[in-house]
């Protein structure tokens, strides 16, 4: 039986970050995911609508919320802000009714009640518990050996733990297991639970790139040879602002900086074009020149193409 | 079982850079690292400096970093840090100067505390206002969201990303403290309009990224970066809305009410504005965005089912009765 989700792409995915989208559609089959996209669903608020006002947060999540379970689906996040802001909101509708109510009354003129069925995943999450390393490994046809690969899980996918339930804020370990079973190398770094920066990027720039350069620079001082992160806030201030960040730490960087299903895909032997390498601002050649050696080459041959049917199974 | 605890050592009259040492002991169940630190000194080696008082967290004096994270050394079990992370790793608290070894200098920390006025501010004139004769506190009138709980141990502020690179930021525990202070109904809207006015410049409310560390290591649950949420509100409800940080949230704001998700194209003409020297910096940046297809139409269609979206921010504006405080900053 396919997994099936309610896809909540996320502004970035359909904005700045196009190529998160394109990845993300361009790997999904090959791992047994089916998704219907809520395409009319609006942004979480980013933390940042909470700011304005709670409740209009709190609103237009319980409204994406009533989507997915009309759909009678969980939702399946691919941003780690989105999972973050709205695995948040998520549980306090379900654990404070009078808040629940409230909220609903905000909707109810547009005939809009979220009941409270619905549960929130990131692709990460569903990639390492519900799809399984197993079947992410037998997917592989470009192995990421040799490659030291820096995971940057970014804030909002960790912290606080309390309301997200999945990784140890402390020792958070999904992304590491994805890097393994593609066969990379996981490089541990101090920075891969601290902040890209980006919250403040446009008016703070100086906290912001030194934020991502400091996290850059320890990921290549540790041999980082690129950077996974699966969240589109963080890889843009990684990728977009790295001139500027790899300036506030005295370092050229030239950190290439994947998508989380940018990373499967490659593995997955999917052309780089479908993954929307293009779009970066650093450019990701480096990683493509010896993935190209490896596509028809011996390596490839290694790696097990037994189970191409096991992909639709 | 015998385990074997690395300690950061640093004196800066002899040592030129810290140092880890390795300290064997015996320890049983229940033990805690402050217990282990303790008999080191008792034990092994009474060089060993750390600080530490009430041992049952309420003095907010162990405060320090252990595997990685800070946490009270009192109420820390060495059990269970050894079976999360399967080593115990002690260093004093992150980014701020080390007196000797787990020992830190905190004057910067409460410097901070004292700079954002942690006592309540005089009102123009007691004799007339109002509430002078009502001001002792009463059940229900206020709020401090638990930020009372704080016993300023210093972990929030070692674990602050902000912090980390701007030394100058006010950092979690001080804007906490003040934000305390903003929900005392003593204190009249005038004084808290111009503590917000301090608040609001740089090295303040706005220099949070967000990154919620605050909230994950404080001991009391005190939140204190929902503290500083609540502070940004209160200035933009104040009519502070001219820092970059407030216009990040308006304008974010109503590009979601007017579009339903975010537009990037659009961000940058919300925030940065007229500021010409900070449009010459996003210019270039947003050219090379437009050349590799990052750059979304600002002129595109808004999300199907807007509607929705408008009504939602409609009835928060409205207000209704139940709730009753709604209130969005509108911006000119």
């Amino acid at each position: 039986m396919p997994l099936k989700y309610a896809l909540y792409p996320g502004c970035a995915a359909k904005g700045a970050t196009p190529e998160l989208y394109q990845s993300t559609m361009a790997i999904i089959g090959r791992l047994g995911i089916e998704v219907v996209e809520l395409a009319a669903a609006s942004c979480c608020g980013a933390g940042v609508v909470t700011e304005a006002d709670p409740d209009v947060a709190l609103a237009l999540n319980a409204r994406t919320f009533a989507q997915a379970e009309q759909l009678g689906l969980d939702v399946m996040t691919i941003c780690g802000t989105c999972q973050g802001v709205m695995g948040a909101a998520n549980k306090r509708l379900k654990e404070d009714p009078s808040l629940l109510e409230r909220i609903n009354r905000m909707l109810a003129g547009d005939g809009i009640a979220y009941r409270g069925t619905v549960t929130v995943k990131h692709l990460l999450w569903i990639v390492v518990r519900e799809v399984g390393l197993q079947r992410l490994g037998d997917q592989v046809r470009v192995s990421m050996q040799d490659f030291r690969i820096a995971p940057f899980y970014g804030c909002y996918i960790l912290r606080p733990s309390w309301d997200l339930g999945f990784d140890d804020p402390e020792n958070p370990t999904s992304l590491e297991k994805v890097i393994r079973a593609v066969g990379g190398e996981p490089v541990a770094y101090p920075g891969r639970t601290k902040c890209c920066g980006f919250p403040v990027i446009l008016e703070k720039e100086a906290i912001a790139v030194a934020m991502a350069g400091n996290n850059m620079k320890e990921a290549k001082d540790e041999g980082a040879d690129f950077m996974v992160t699966p969240c589109p806030l963080c890889h843009m201030s990684l990728d977009i602002y790295q001139d500027r960040a790899g300036r506030a730490v005295n370092a050229r960087l030239n950190l290439p900086i994947l998508h989380l299903p940018q990373l499967l895909g490659l593995a997955m032997g999917i052309p780089p074009k479908d993954l929307g390498v293009s779009h970066h601002l650093v450019p990701v050649d480096s990683i493509l020149r010896v993935i190209e050696k490896r596509g028809g080459s011996k390596h490839a041959q290694q790696l097990p193409v037994s189970d191409q049917q096991g992909a639709e199974g | 079982m015998r385990l074997t605890f690395s300690i950061q050592r640093y004196n800066p009259e002899t040592d030129v850079h810290p140092h880890e040492e390795d300290y064997r002991l015996e320890v049983g169940r229940g033990t805690t690292v402050l217990d282990v630190l303790i008999r080191i000194k008792n034990e092994q080696d009474g060089t060993l400096a750390c600080r530490y008082s009430c041992r049952s967290a309420i003095c907010g004096s162990c405060a320090m970093e252990i595997n990685g994270s800070e946490k009270l050394a009192c109420r820390t079990s060495v059990r269970k840090e050894l079976e999360r992370h399967g080593r115990i790793n002690i260093a004093p608290l992150r980014n701020l100067p080390v007196i000797k070894d787990l020992v830190v200098d905190m004057s910067s920390f409460w410097g901070k505390v004292r700079g954002v006025t942690p006592w309540i501010s005089e009102t123009s004139d007691v004799a007339t206002d109002p509430r002078s004769g009502e001001m002792a506190l009463r059940p229900g009138s206020y709020q401090f969201h638990n930020v009372d709980a704080c016993i300023m141990c210093g972990a929030c502020v070692a674990a602050c990303t902000t912090h980390e690179v701007s030394k100058g930021f006010l950092g979690p525990a001080a804007l906490a403290k003040a934000d305390r202070f903003l929900s005392d109904p003593r204190e009249s809207p005038a004084a808290k309009h111009a503590r917000l006015s301090e608040l609001e410049k740089d090295d303040g409310i706005w220099d949070c990224v967000r990154c919620n560390f605050c909230v994950q290591v404080c001991p009391k649950d005190v939140k204190p970066m929902e503290a500083i949420i609540r502070l940004r509100r209160a200035a933009i409800a104040s009519g502070l809305t001219a820092s970059g940080g407030a216009r990040h949230i308006t304008g974010f704001a109503d590009i979601i009410e007017h579009h339903g998700r975010l537009n990037e194209a659009l961000m940058p003409l919300k925030i940065v504005r007229f500021n010409l020297k900070r449009m010459l910096g996003v210019i270039p940046l947003g050219i090379r965005m437009l050349l590799k297809g990052k750059v979304p139409n600002p002129f595109g269609r808004p999300l199907p089912g807007i509607v929705q979206v408008r009504s939602i921010f409609a009835a928060a504006r409205l207000g209704s009765p139940q709730a009753g405080r709604r209130r969005l900053a509108k911006v000119p």
